[in-house]
């Protein structure tokens, strides 16, 4: 194993390589298999036929407006939990790592019995004429539901390293508590940020549990690409695995593109 | 010391479970050797052939029918690649003639029939009473997706009466349209006779004369090269027959 | 901006009373634990006190009575700058908006801002890394780079947490000289364990021990009349007390220290402090008689070289003695002797 002169990697023993090897292969294999099922003749005509390019349209928009909510809603959760201290706090941080554990369907019944027209908070929604089910929002919903634990994870985890000694000498400059989360905290936990907001976008893409449980299933509406490939599961398997792996190259895109744009600052 | 008697109890609790192994699951007569007969079936005959099933082991003592209920479509899929069913029964002859087309089942026999109906949650909140009643574009309908076998008859159904109904999801199956109805999230849904017969009081069914246009028929099979070929041939000779043809009668489902 | 501090925090068995006037730098002294930096947290405003008050400038920065919040000002808002032992310089940002970030938040443009920053740096030298990334700085000049910005904000007062302790030793005396350059008119808390910040950069000092203020006073008269302990060691005195017994200090072990006391002030029996420099003492192995001196029976503690004599620590007393000595003498820890020291090196005073 080559590695770039001057360096050593001290700490890696040799015998790491072969499960880490295994790892890898164990992810990469089922997308190589994926691939050589593609029928490739007709590869361009399955993935731009009218219902995989709303539903391509569709994903991207709404994992892209859930990846907004998550972190206008994370970011004040992550420096709540990582900053604070109260009775409960433990308790909390818990309970908002559920979605992680909970299957996409049975949070998508949650979400049901909270914002459908029977539900908690669905019965007032109605009346003020505000219908979520059956909606573009219902999916943005179920997408943010599962992809915000990621956020507050990845997030909290920077913040508590960081520590709070910047921001306390900022505060001793004169900087109010807005200016010195904008200027001194959020800076130094970019790359926690950004990967956090990566994490959830893929998370996004990916959902559908949750969706088609409490969102349902219609063209250009809430059928996301996971819903289209379900469904062409029942009439053509070759579309299936064709968006699948369109799925995945986009998956991989938007990973790739946020890593390009990290600084490499030494501080992360 | 410790050790000792944690090794005893371990090596006591292997052999017990290996004891158990040897058994035959529905071993009662004390016959030793267990047969197991596999078969797939679409998931609207859930409760049918559960009850098929436990006539098949009561007259063949020492036989266990494992059924696997899902969509038609994966479970073309599964034997496709090769999983080891001996009896497939369909939801549409369409999936059954995938399988006809690879020889990969012997010749399929007709041995039900389903229609739609109406599905409406308990009270009927939307007053729906006619397929006309349907089209209404404020009514909250659900569908299933034309790729699947309801949906297909669904479409016929719409076609024929020149109706163009606006659902607001189109699901992956039956299962998950009536959830939604029961669910009180739409207000009316097309599924099959025998779901709203299962569902009992969950929903209320409203009876569907149109449906006559699109009748399902579902299509049952022994799979070629299944390791109990002549058991297989033999549910499929009860499924066909009179007791069997009642069974399915008393969960709603008519005659091929 | 004068400020009156007087807080308890008996959590941590703290309760000090101080004040600072306008312009002047007072040096707090104690050995470590004793409460100095939690006097600046109550000050900078990182802790709550659980009584007292304290005020900057006759504006009141945070009031408790009971362990109840009465006033409290937030960090932000009470123009206290805090320096602390690491730079602590924002890793993201260059050395000029580091030191424009004071001026940036309290309402300044970017470029009267940058303005600001650059006249810092230049009082401390280091106009020329303006654009710099502060990973690139070498120590002291990190330290420097903080000075500058806690000054550029502008403050009431500044707040210096042992400035020097992370630097290397060489490049200590540049910064203190800035330091008592640029503290000069502006008032100052600085907590330090070396006697050449306290007697460079301080006008008053304040020594805690254990959470409670011990000495107070001008900086010269305390390290050269210390009256506690850890003065005493700070200012490299041995320090005796006792009550004033007409001809010398009796100490509550009974020995007795004969110095010279100050012409008026010392009555009988009335507490007094008696002090004398190690290298005035001389250690014998056997008890020595003659023109009056003290002596004093003690115990060898340790040893530890200074330049080109050794102080010999014992229990109570230290002693510098010549490296010649040590080996005739046959000095080691555990080593039972006799020290000696001429009344006339002994300095004594009210306690």
């Amino acid at each position: 194993m080559r590695v770039s002169t001057g360096e050593s990697a001290v700490g890696l023993p040799r015998w790491a390589f072969v499960p880490a090897a295994m790892g890898g292969l164990f992810v990469l294999l089922p997308l190589v298999a994926m691939a050589t099922r593609v029928d490739w003749s007709s590869y361009w005509s399955l993935i731009t036929s009218e219902s995989a390019r709303a539903a391509l349209l569709l994903s991207l928009q709404t994992s892209a407006a859930s990846t907004v909510v998550c972190l206008v809603l994370g970011v004040p959760m992550s420096l709540v939990l990582a900053r604070c201290r109260f009775p409960g706090i433990d308790l909390l941080r818990s309970l908002v790592m559920v979605p992680l554990v909970l299957p996409p369907v049975v949070g998508g019944i949650a979400l049901l019995y909270t914002f459908g027209r029977r539900g908690l908070l669905g019965e007032t929604l109605q009346v003020a004429g505000v219908q979520i089910a059956f909606s573009t929002a219902a999916v943005v919903l179920a997408q943010t539901f599962v992809a915000l634990p990621f956020l507050v994870t990845s997030l909290e985890g920077a913040l508590r390293t960081a520590g709070a000694r910047y921001e306390a000498v900022a505060a001793s400059l004169g900087a109010r508590p807005t200016t010195v989360l904008r200027r001194v905290t959020l800076p130094l936990v970019w790359p926690g940020l950004l990967s956090g907001a990566v994490l959830s976008f893929a998370r996004a893409l990916g959902e559908f549990g949750a969706t088609i449980t409490f969102a349902g299933s219609l063209q250009g509406v809430t059928r996301t690409l996971p819903l289209e490939i379900y469904l062409q599961r029942e009439t053509d398997p070759d579309a299936a695995v064709a968006l699948s792996l369109l799925l995945v190259v986009v998956a991989v895109l938007v990973i790739a593109a946020t890593r390009q744009g990290r600084p490499g600052r030494g501080l992360l | 010391m410790r050790k000792h008697i944690a090794a005893a109890g371990v090596a006591a609790l292997a052999v017990t479970a290996l004891a158990g192994c040897g058994t035959s699951a529905s071993g009662d007569d004390g016959e030793d050797t267990g047969t197991t007969l596999t078969v797939f079936a679409a998931a609207s005959l859930k409760g049918s052939f559960e009850d098929l099933a436990e006539q098949f082991e009561a007259s063949h003592g020492g036989v266990d029918v494992r059924l696997s209920f899902a969509g038609s479509s994966d479970l073309v899929a599964q034997i496709q690649q090769g999983a080891p069913a001996d009896v497939f029964a369909s939801a549409d002859t369409a999936n059954m003639d995938k399988l006809v087309a690879d020889d990969l089942v012997a010749a399929p026999q007709d041995f039900a029939t389903n229609t739609l109906e109406i599905a409406v949650p308990p009270g009927n909140p939307a007053g729906v009473h006619t397929l006309a009643d349907l089209a209404d574009p404020d009514l909250a309908l659900v569908l299933c997706a034309p790729e699947v076998p309801c949906g297909a008859a669904s479409a016929k159904v719409e076609e024929a009466a020149g109706l163009d109904l606006q659902p607001v999801s189109e699901e992956q199956s039956v299962t998950d349209v009536l959830g939604k109805v029961t669910a009180g999230e739409a207000d009316a849904g097309l599924v099959y006779v025998t779901d709203v017969a299962a569902a009992g009081d969950d929903v209320e069914g409203v009876e569907l004369p149109e449906s006559a246009g699109a009748v399902n028929t579902y299509p049952i099979a022994p799979v070629a090269d299944a390791t109990q070929a002549d058991l297989a041939q033999e549910f499929v000779d009860l499924v066909l027959s009179d007791d069997g043809q009642q069974t399915l009668a008393g969960f709603g489902f008519a005659g091929p | 901006m004068t400020l009156s501090f007087a807080a308890t925090l008996p959590v941590r068995g703290f309760d000090v009373e101080l004040d600072v006037a306008e312009g002047r730098t007072l040096a707090l002294l104690g050995p470590n634990g004793a409460g100095k930096s939690t006097t600046l947290g109550l000050v900078a405003g990182t802790l709550r006190p659980h009584d007292g008050e304290i005020a900057l400038d006759g504006r009141t920065l945070a009031r408790a009575d009971g362990g109840r919040a009465r006033a409290w000002v937030p960090p932000h808002a009470r123009q206290v700058a805090l320096l602390a032992q690491e730079p602590l310089l924002f890793p993201h940002l260059s050395v000029r908006q580091n030191v424009a970030f004071g001026p940036r938040s309290q309402g300044a443009r970017r470029r009267a801002a940058d303005a600001a920053a650059d006249r810092r740096l230049a009082d401390v030298g280091l106009a020329h890394l303006a654009d710099r990334a502060p990973s690139s700085l070498s120590g002291g000049q990190a330290q420097r780079v903080a000075v500058a910005r806690a000054l550029a904000a502008a403050p009431r007062l500044l707040l210096l947490d042992e400035p020097m302790a992370a630097l290397d030793v060489d490049v200590t005396p540049e910064l203190r000289q800035t330091l008592q350059r640029l503290l000069a008119g502006q008032t100052a808390v600085i907590t330090t364990h070396d006697v050449l910040d306290a007697l460079l950069l301080a006008d008053e000092v304040a020594v805690i021990e254990d959470g409670r203020v011990v000495e107070r006073g001008p900086t010269a008269q305390v390290l050269s009349r210390p009256r506690s302990a850890f003065a005493a060691r700070i200012a490299g005195l041995n320090l005796l007390t006792g009550t004033w017994t007409g001809a010398g200090v009796r100490t509550a072990g009974g020995e007795v220290a004969h110095g010279h006391a100050p012409g008026d002030g010392l009555v009988d029996g009335a507490p007094a402090t008696a002090v004398f420099r190690p290298a005035a003492v001389a250690v014998y192995l056997e008890e020595q008689h003659g023109s009056p001196r003290n002596t004093f029976r003690a115990t060898v503690r340790s040893l530890e070289p200074r330049g080109d004599l050794v102080r010999v620590r014992t229990d109570r007393l230290a002693a510098d003695v010549t490296p010649q000595a040590v080996a005739e003498l046959a000095l080691v820890p555990g080593a039972r002797v006799w020290l000696s020291v001429k009344a006339a090196e002994v300095d004594v005073y009210p306690a």
